[in-house]
């Protein structure tokens, strides 16, 4: 296969940015798309040119590094997908292919296609946890846990904190990756004593580093990788509105 | 002069014994009550003074640091990744091991330390091993409470299954995603000492050096992977838990950015290196489809409970799998070994995949001119238990399998081919988790500690974990409490040189200019490695490939091409210093392999095996750890024994029969 692609070139976060072309041939159908920017990379080495700069990690759609948004969808044309795992027999020969980074006012963007997405560890900071100290916890089979419930809550937890959510939503908004964690600890018996604080803590946090809120139009449902539901933000909504019905605490 | 002493003689020499001198001595099952009750305490008021530096933020890096910081110790934790929560823990599938004996079948301690020492196949210290099960118990509790997911039956207790051939059900899992969600139980009571203002995180900074004075770990060398500012860190102690080596291959399962770094670098500061060779490869991955392929992804080894492995028994016959007839079909796995057929162990299992891809008989599309694939059909288990039972059991990873490959699994067989897993040696610990640096420890896949020569599955996550939550916070705070450490700043002569080292490396290899890119020569490492130091090993190819690694390693600094500059967020720059790294482990690890004259667990010497083809030991010679240390950059390292002792399990050849 032969494609073009036009490829997001950002030197830092105060460069303005711009969409330059490229031209990649010999492209094996089996191959990945971050295997194609791979070998573009290996290419523009050579040819004294900076490769372009992108994050990946596991390359087996878990750990969340990487996403970028092919042709105006985050992580590109097929649902339940990390870039990582786009190959490139979802394309056809000749195709031209826009690649940009997750866009949003607080993803700075790093260099090209990286961008800063610390905001989600501090949102997870103001209370994304379970308060227990090592060595604190009674016997795991002291609390059983309906088996629906382990299940909801591990539906939530999937969340891979990639970002797609923001990227796609025209609000900038993270409520799905802020929803999934509310929903994924209070589910759980073990995360009901700090239901309350959690969600205002976290929410304020959300609002804090610059995400728009939610008007539930659900890009975010349609691009998460993971498939976490819209329902989750319902979830943030009811314990927001709980918490604040007990005094804000 | 026997080969033994002839390779001494060449590629390395022998030093004095070593020894674990921390395990307390008595009962085996005393031995860490004891350990704990005559280590020292620190005050609670002085740990605020105290400083930790923690490198790695996976399993056994993020439980550490949080347990330390709800201690009150300053932590300073560093991670390559965008954020902690990205360390490749997070991709481990099947589950995570504990005696809890939830399901009456007969489970204990002992059990779990018996089945850890002999799947290591006797080559791991009964101390270690046997307070690794004694804490396998805790960890379930404390990951319950912190609200990992674990699956549940309808009563809502803890579901179990089993794992890996032994005969009891003590693995907790959360669907296949065990790792990611322990991970983010740890991540997250991280996340909480941060927020506490106990640990404070350095994300995107890469550890470079370590920096040793008056012989003790002091701080290490950073670079700030986005401005590319050279950070000096000082500290009372360091931990090192920055994984595995697996990517030495360059093709492994492992992520793109898993590296050796943080370890080489100690390694070079005078900590041993304990069993390099020792490798874990899995059986059952989807194999290499091109000549660009960038990483593997393994396939949970479950399959095999119901698919059959087969090859065609012509060599170069490229008809469809479905047009080939079942009498010119070869299911060498149940014609070799009718007893346990497609169920062989791990190492007997991809050692025969390999085999028959050297014949020619490999399926699938070939890479460098030869097919490296074998079939893994599940048109039986269709035909026997109908198509949705199958889909019930197995049916999200034929999803995997189609996303990946594009072939449907229900019509094609699957194509499998073995591929780097996990790396069983590390720097060399005592049971305090110290190195021979005093004042560096090292935890979870980055020592050598636990699983001798071979891990059992869903053993991995155990170790991180024990380590993290459990063992090192104690030992930790003993050094601590034992040693009054001098202040130092990052003034002090031997920092400034260790920073200056680093500069000078990163210049270098900015202005080499060459003619070849930081990934070729990866690659090249990788082929070597996996041709003669990979499944099958002989003296011979071992003897070539630390030839040819020399030479490769020469041209690297020659001929590297890496371009832009320190100040930037520069990818190809953070990847040169790993493969520069990984070019002067590669050397050790054949060397360890060329002088283990024997076979076990997952180092395999062709020459050492029984008439069945399985791992022939010699624990007369070889029943030690080989703890290596670095004498110069190209000089001959130095080897230090630690004699194994089995005071409570008998050594015995592993069988399957």
């Amino acid at each position: 296969m032969n494609i073009t692609l036009r490829v997001w070139r950002q030197r830092d976060a105060a460069d303005k940015g711009r969409m330059v072309t490229y031209h990649v041939e010999g492209i094996s159908p089996d191959m990945s798309f971050l295997e194609v920017l791979d070998m573009l990379n290996e290419r523009l080495t050579m040819e004294g040119e900076d490769p372009i700069a992108f994050d990946s990690d596991c390359r087996e759609g878990i750990c969340g590094a990487c996403g970028l948004v092919i042709n105006g969808l985050a992580h590109g044309p097929k649902q339940m997908v990390t870039t990582c795992q786009l190959h490139m027999r979802s394309f056809n020969d000749g195709d031209v292919i826009d690649v940009e980074p997750f866009r949003a006012e607080p993803f700075t963007v790093i260099r090209d296609l990286v961008v800063d997405r610390s905001s989600f560890d501090r949102i997870i900071q103001a209370g994304g946890y379970i308060s227990v100290n090592t060595g604190a916890a009674p016997d795991a089979h002291a609390i059983p846990v309906p088996r629906e419930d382990a299940q909801d809550a591990f539906d939530a937890a999937a969340c891979i904190s990639c970002g797609a959510c923001v990227a796609a939503c025209p609000n900038g908004s993270a409520s799905l990756f802020l929803g999934a964690k509310i929903a994924h600890l209070g589910k759980l018996p073990q995360g009901q004593p700090e239901r309350h604080s959690r969600a205002l803590r976290m929410t304020a946090q959300h609002d804090h580093e610059g995400f728009g809120g939610c008007t539930q139009i659900g890009e975010c449902e349609a691009v998460c990788p993971k498939g976490i539901p819209l329902s989750v933000i319902s979830q943030t909504n009811a314990d927001v509105l709980g918490a604040l019905a007990h005094g804000g605490k | 002069m026997t080969i033994t002493e002839s390779t001494q003689s060449e590629y390395y020499t022998l030093g004095a014994p070593i020894a674990d001198e921390k395990a307390p001595a008595g009962p085996i099952n005393e031995r860490w009550d004891t350990r704990r009750f005559e280590a020292k305490l620190v005050n609670p008021a002085n740990r605020r003074k105290m400083s930790i530096i923690m490198v790695g933020t996976g399993l056994a890096g993020a439980s550490a640091a949080a347990t330390l910081g709800e201690a009150g110790y300053h932590v300073k934790t560093f991670c390559y990744q965008d954020s902690p929560r990205r360390a490749h823990s997070i991709a481990a599938q099947g589950g995570i091991n504990a005696a809890k004996n939830y399901r009456n079948d007969g489970d204990s301690i002992e059990r779990l330390f018996f089945d850890t020492v002999k799947g290591g196949d006797y080559r791991a210290r009964e101390s270690n091993v046997y307070r690794l099960s004694q804490v396998s118990v805790e960890i379930i509790d404390q990951c319950v409470a912190q609200g990992v997911p674990f699956a549940r039956e309808y009563g809502g207790l803890l579901d179990n299954r089993s794992f890996g051939g032994v005969q009891v059900s003590r693995t907790f899992y959360a669907r296949g995603q065990t790792g990611q969600q322990l991970l983010l139980g740890a991540y997250q009571a991280m996340e909480r000492q941060i927020d506490a203002g106990t640990v404070e995180m350095f994300s995107r900074h890469e550890m470079l050096d370590l920096i040793v004075i008056d012989g003790r770990a002091r701080g290490i060398v950073a670079r700030d992977l986005v401005t590319g500012e050279i950070q000096t860190h000082m500290a009372d102690a360091v931990v090192l838990a920055s994984g595995g080596y697996g990517n030495v291959f360059f093709l492994s399962t492992n992520a793109m950015g898993s590296n050796v770094t943080a370890t080489w670098k100690a390694h070079r500061k005078g900590a041993y290196f304990g069993n390099p060779c020792y490798t874990q490869i899995h059986p059952t991955c989807i194999p290499v489809s091109g000549a660009n392929q960038s990483k593997l992804t393994l396939m949970s080894e479950s399959l095999r409970n119901d698919g059959r492995i087969w090859v065609p028994k012509k060599a170069g016959d490229e008809r469809r799998p479905q047009d080939i007839p079942e009498d010119e079909r070869d299911y060498y796995l149940e014609r070799r070994y009718p007893a346990f057929g497609n169920l062989v162990p791990r190492d007997v299992a991809s050692r025969a995949a390999k085999a028959v891809c050297d014949e020619g008989r490999g399926v699938g599309p070939k890479v460098d001119g030869v097919a490296r694939g074998v079939y893994l059909d599940f048109a039986d288990a269709i035909a026997r238990l109908g198509r949705d039972a199958v889909e019930a059991k197995y049916g999200n990873l034929f999803d995997m399998y189609e996303q990946i490959t594009g072939e449907n699994p229900y019509e094609m067989p699957m194509r499998i081919y073995p591929a780097v897993h996990y790396t069983m040696g590390g720097l060399w610990v005592d049971y305090d988790l110290q190195s021979t640096i005093p004042g560096l420890f090292v935890t979870g896949e980055a020592n050598f500690s636990d699983h001798g020569a071979n891990r059992l599955g869903a053993s991995a996550l155990m170790q991180g974990l024990a380590d993290g939550y459990f063992v090192l916070p104690p030992t930790l705070a003993h050094y601590l409490a034992d040693n009054s450490l001098d202040p130092v700043d990052e003034n002090h002569p031997e920092a400034r040189a260790t920073k200056d080292a680093v500069v000078e490396q990163i210049d270098t290899l900015l202005s080499i200019d060459g003619e070849r890119t930081v990934d070729s020569f990866h690659r090249e490492l990788g082929e070597i490695m996996w041709e003669y130091c990979g499944m099958e090993r002989t003296a011979e190819g071992l003897t070539k490939a630390i030839g040819q690694i020399r030479a490769l390693r020469e041209e690297f600094w020659r001929n590297v091409k890496v371009p832009g500059t320190n100040n930037e967020f520069n990818q190809s720059l953070e990847r040169a210093g790993r493969v520069a790294d990984f070019l002067e482990l590669g050397e050790l690890m054949c060397i360890d392999a060329l002088h283990r004259e024997e076979s076990c667990g997952g180092h395999f010497r062709a020459e050492y095996q029984t008439e069945d083809g399985e791992a022939l030991r010699d624990d007369e010679n070889f029943a030690y750890v080989a703890a290596w240390e670095y004498t110069g950059a190209g000089a001959k390292p130095v080897l230090h024994k630690e004699d194994l002792e089995y005071e409570y399990v008998e050594m015995k050849q592993r069988s399957y029969k």
